[in-house]
């Protein structure tokens, strides 16, 4: 009888997805197993958060801080070079894939099954996680949910034999697929021929294709090219960027999905290039504002008498594509 | 009382089973970790076969489905069939000696393991490694372990009882 009522599962698992409320309401079941486990490395971290020395912690806040200032004045161009991009795609009548929305989870240390790169969130479907959200952190792709349950959720890691993400090569738009090996550092590249444009270093981008990973994170970066005399295809591989076994938090990603209407055909935009406001005359103004020039007042953003760190930037060199952090300096207000 | 006074040391057994089931391992250790809720199981089969019946291995096999994240039924099937066979021999096996016992736990393994892998090949042909048996070799090692903790588990509760009195 058992024998026939789990043959009756297996093939009813397999053919819907009709189980999964069974699924979910077992979960709740073994979710006390999960954090018990979980609990040593908890208390761990815990208790050696609370001996640390404070000249440690200080020097970390420190640290942090400073790191949090130099990301948040490289924001503030970012802000305007999003603003741009929008308006030049908008010129090529090209649509626009709005930014993300993320959700901290943090990983349970266990270990569901040997061969295979799965970990457990303490995030699942009470917090709106569902399966084949893409996963990430703060160096690149971890990989996507695979399973989500009522109070933890499933992730399978990139490096999973049975995982694949489309990449593209950042350098020059080679499209093609990451696959994962097996082993927690190194992903395979095995459909590129061997005359591939493809050189160690080249830093491997998500590229949106397939649509559950959003474009433009980085995945890998390549460190092995061989081309095999006899064989149609190389064998590269390649170095997750993401630190896949010593993270403890990860963000999973919903991605917003209705583009960002085009800017040039709404209406109530300012137009630059038609010049229909020149027709505007003075008189149109309000009556007690009669000089030319409008009075407006504008509050400068950063904060100039409360400061007590600022960056100098030094021009940062023409060549390189991407402004780098390296060329700025701190200074201290004296 | 006594009833509930058992089944909650089985329950509690196999929890702990369960955990040490999933407890985070470097991965060259991880291979190792041998199938301990159905050590477990067995044992509590072997020692009170008339409150661990099949229906309990199933449902704990169930639950072993969703902790490893597997298809539906797979443990469960697994479990159910070996403990029917222990069971089946439960009161033949208790006169064996420790290394035939040894033996038997080890084609008890050995059979979960392979309805396992069967399962897995349905599902989409997989590749078998030598790493996948070695479960089964630690499990065997590992019972004369769990036999001797669990009986002693078992027979604290008359420890305590034999106090009183």
């Amino acid at each position: 009888m058992a024998v026939i009522a789990s043959l009756a599962l297996l093939i009813a698992e397999q053919r819907s997805q009709q189980l999964d409320f069974l699924r979910a309401a077992l979960s709740f079941v073994i979710e006390p197993v999960k954090h018990l486990v979980d609990l040593p490395t908890v208390l761990i971290e815990q208790a050696s958060e609370s001996i640390s020395a404070y000249s440690t912690l200080k020097q970390e806040n420190e640290h942090l801080r400073q790191d949090q200032l130099i990301h948040q004045t490289q924001l503030l161009k970012f802000e305007a070079l999003e603003k741009e991009n929008i308006r030049l795609r908008a010129l090529l009548e090209n649509s626009f894939k709005l930014g993300e929305q993320v959700l901290i989870a943090e990983l349970l240390s266990v270990n569901m099954a040997p061969y295979e790169h799965i970990v457990v969130v303490n995030k699942g479907t009470r917090f709106g996680v569902h399966p084949q959200q893409p996963v990430l952190d703060a160096n690149g792709v971890v990989g996507q949910v695979f399973r989500a349950l009522p109070l933890s959720s499933e992730i399978m890691l990139i490096t999973d034999p049975n995982h694949a993400i489309p990449v593209q090569v950042n350098r020059n738009g080679l499209l093609t697929i990451a696959v994962g090996s097996g082993q927690i550092n190194r992903l395979n590249l095995p459909f590129l021929p061997s005359n591939a444009d493809i050189r160690p270093g080249d830093l491997l981008i998500t590229s949106g294709l397939g649509g559950t990973f959003p474009q433009g994170y980085p995945v890998a970066v390549v460190d092995e090219f061989t081309s095999q005399l006899n064989k149609p295809f190389a064998n590269i591989s390649a170095t997750p960027k993401a630190k896949l076994d010593r993270n403890r938090e990860l963000m999973i990603v919903w991605s917003n999905s209705t583009p960002v209407p085009l800017i040039t055909k709404s209406p109530n935009l300012p137009q630059t290039e038609g010049f229909p406001q020149t027709q505007v005359g003075l008189d149109e103004l309000p009556p007690v504002n009669k000089k030319p020039l409008a009075n407006i007042t504008a509050t400068p953003k950063a904060k100039l008498d409360r400061n007590r760190e600022l960056l100098i930037m030094r021009n940062p060199p023409v060549t390189s594509p991407k402004p780098s952090i390296s060329p700025t300096e701190e200074a201290g207000v004296e | 009382m006594n009833n509930y006074y058992s089944l909650i040391k089985i329950v509690v057994s196999i929890f702990f089973a369960m955990c040490l089931r999933i407890v985070p391992l470097p991965p060259e250790l991880a291979v190792f970790n041998p199938d301990w809720v159905l050590l477990v199981l067995i044992y509590w089969s072997l020692a009170v076969p008339e409150r661990v019946g099949i229906f309990h291995a199933w449902s704990f096999g169930l639950l072993t489905d969703v902790l490893t994240g597997r298809l539906f039924g797979q443990y469960a099937l697994a479990y159910s069939l070996v403990i029917f066979l222990c069971l089946k021999f439960h009161k033949r096996l208790r006169q064996f000696p420790l290394l035939q016992q040894e033996l038997f736990i080890f084609f008890c393994l050995l059979l979960s393991q392979l309805l396992l892998f069967l399962i897995k090949n349905l599902q989409h042909p997989a590749q078998l490694h030598g790493i996948f048996w070695l479960p089964v070799l630690t499990g065997t090692l590992a019972w004369p372990l769990v036999f001797t903790l669990l009986r002693f588990v078992r027979l604290t509760r008359r420890w305590s009882r034999r106090i009183k009195a």
